[in-house]
């Protein structure tokens, strides 16, 4: 079920300074790394990753434009579309898993952390800018037994990025997969460090994307549509993108740096 | 074994199933990404003179039997686009360029620079239902479209298709204008002018209000089309609306397309749309004992 349904906000959470979780009932089963396409009428119709995923499904959304300041300025009772869910979903092998999240990247990784449902199994790695800006702690802390945190500022556990954490780890312990989500830079040396501790990793992906199902051709990289083929990519798919960690398209198709 | 072989105009193909123009076309990736896939031809995202950021969303509705689009001809513009056509390059089929203008001057510009990047054709969009100043205010008027086709005729020496749209009465004389004028082929239909609202926002779904329909929705509408174009013009006519398997592409073949072109089959099918629209060509060609297209073409009408 794809098609666009209204769905009312029946809860409205600050999770840290501008960021905001909006949750809804829609009881379409959905896969951890999933996203809907969210219209908030006379504004946009924006992708957003699932970071709640049960009948009352969530999104986490941080004020960078219009579309994501108008969501956050929602209150319980408003009504918002809702397509989806779209793209293919985190893939989770059997064994131990590491997940690294970079700022908001965390709202995607969470349910494939609740999903797994053992918190022996899986490692938590945050990372944030600063403490303020630091996002779901209290919620990683339940669905794993280990969760670390780091500030670029050191204003809130270890200073550095959260790449470099995962570095230590992969250094010390064995892992069967590593899931990222974050800044595309982030998600560039994640793999990097990934490749060279031989660790398979999946990363989950943002482009511009208009249809989300496949269609426009707006979000793809080297040809790949982000919307219905990712936005969660393999290490061996990721390594073949050219234009992964170095370019991406804006709203009229042309190539800019990231 | 039979052949899927045509030729358009001028324009030879490994089969008549293209890529229609605005689907998986606006980078060089993507359009080798559907050539690889087996389309017999892609046509490129239209593109204008300058840049284009489209319209805000929802661009896009999704139904049961097709979509309703208006993405407002979002395009990087001509100049960026020289790079996407030099990396389409290595594309194993012709690449063809689909630009819109506001003008016959506008048109020509367009077309001279998709001749200069190495397009095989070009397409010239008089269709679009839902951008201004553009595609079908231009479209329905047939003594604009000749001086369109005129002026893109004498500026570049590729072959020149003119994409129609079905929205007007005056198709038959918009086709005769583009045979009239040097067109090589005409390509029908663009999309059907369509709406969507939502009963609980009470309002239009699209940002745009307006957008144009697709999918197996509008397959009996197109296939009238061209059902009608063949009877009235002598150049090739290429089919296109809610062509998602080789029944609908032989229907349209029969009417009197030479080859035909898929657009939201590949959303709703898959990538694969195009090879498995030729391997059931083709079986139906050999259980029907048809050894080439051509044969097929048309043949509704006698």
């Amino acid at each position: 079920m794809s098609k666009l349904r209204i769905v009312t906000i029946t809860s409205v959470t600050k999770e840290a300074a501008g960021v905001t979780t909006l949750r809804f009932h829609d009881e379409t089963e959905a896969r951890p790394g999933q996203f809907y396409m969210i219209w908030m009428p006379n504004v946009d119709d924006i992708p957003m990753s699932i970071s709640y995923n049960t009948v009352e499904k969530g999104i986490t959304v941080k004020e960078v434009g219009d579309a994501t300041r108008a969501l956050c300025k929602l209150k319980v009772q408003d009504r918002i579309g809702v397509r989806g869910p779209f793209g293919n979903g985190f893939k989770i092998p059997k064994g131990k898993v590491l997940i690294a999240g970079g700022g908001t990247g965390m709202a995607s990784l969470l349910p494939a952390a609740e999903g797994i449902g053992d918190p022996g199994r899986v490692d938590v790695l945050i990372g944030a800018k600063t403490a303020s800006e630091l996002l779901l702690l209290e919620r990683a802390r339940r669905s794993s037994n280990e969760v670390h945190i780091s500030t670029d500022d050191g204003s809130m556990g270890k200073k550095g990025t959260v790449v470099e954490m995962v570095q230590k780890h992969l250094e010390s312990k064995r892992y069967d997969i590593v899931l990222g989500c974050g800044p595309e830079r982030m998600l560039s040396s994640l793999l990097k460090v990934c490749d060279k501790a031989s660790v398979e990793c999946q990363l989950s992906l943002e482009r511009y994307m208009k249809c989300g199902v496949g269609l426009c051709g707006s979000c793809v990289i080297d040809g790949v549509r982000v919307c219905t083929e990712g936005p969660v990519f393999s290490s061996a798919e990721l390594r073949k993108m050219k234009e992964f960690g170095s370019s991406k398209r804006d709203e009229c198709g042309c190539a800019v740096k990231l | 074994m039979s052949s899927l072989e045509v030729i358009v105009g001028s324009l030879a193909l490994r089969n008549p199933i293209m890529l229609a123009s605005g689907v998986m076309d606006e980078t060089a990736g993507s359009l080798i990404r559907v050539a690889r896939s087996g389309a017999g031809a892609v046509v490129t995202k239209s593109i204008g003179s300058e840049p284009r950021k489209g319209y805000p969303g929802p661009t896009l509705v999704e139904l049961d039997d097709g979509y309703i689009n208006a993405m407002g001809l979002p395009n990087p513009g001509i100049e960026a686009f020289a790079a996407e056509m030099h990396d389409a390059r290595s594309s194993p089929v012709p690449v063809i360029g689909s630009i819109f203008g506001s003008s016959p001057k506008e048109f020509s510009f367009l077309a001279s620079k998709m001749q200069d990047y190495g397009a095989a054709a070009v397409e010239l969009n008089l269709s679009c239902p839902h951008a201004k100043g553009y595609g079908m205010e231009i479209g329905v008027d047939p003594e604009m479209v000749s001086a369109v086709v005129k002026e893109v005729r004498s500026a570049c020496s590729l072959p020149v298709f003119a994409k129609l749209t079905p929205n007007t009465h005056r198709l038959m004389d918009v086709a005769k204008a583009v045979e009239a004028a040097g067109g090589d082929a005409v390509v029908a239909i663009n999309t059907v002018k369509a709406m969507a609202i939502s009963a609980e926002i009470r309002r239009p779904i699209l940002s745009n209000k307006g957008g144009g329909l697709s999918g197996p929705a509008i397959k009996p509408i197109g296939l009238r089309c061209v059902y009608d174009l063949h009877a009235e013009v002598n150049i090739p006519i290429i089919g296109v609306g809610g062509v998602e398997n080789w029944r609908d592409a032989v229907e349209y073949i029969m009417a009197g397309a030479s080859a035909v072109q898929v657009g939201s089959g590949v959303g709703r099918v898959g990538l694969e749309v195009f090879e498995s629209i030729c391997t059931g060509m083709r079986a139906f060609m050999e259980r029907e004992g048809f050894a080439t297209v051509s044969q097929m073409v048309g043949v509704a009408h006698e």
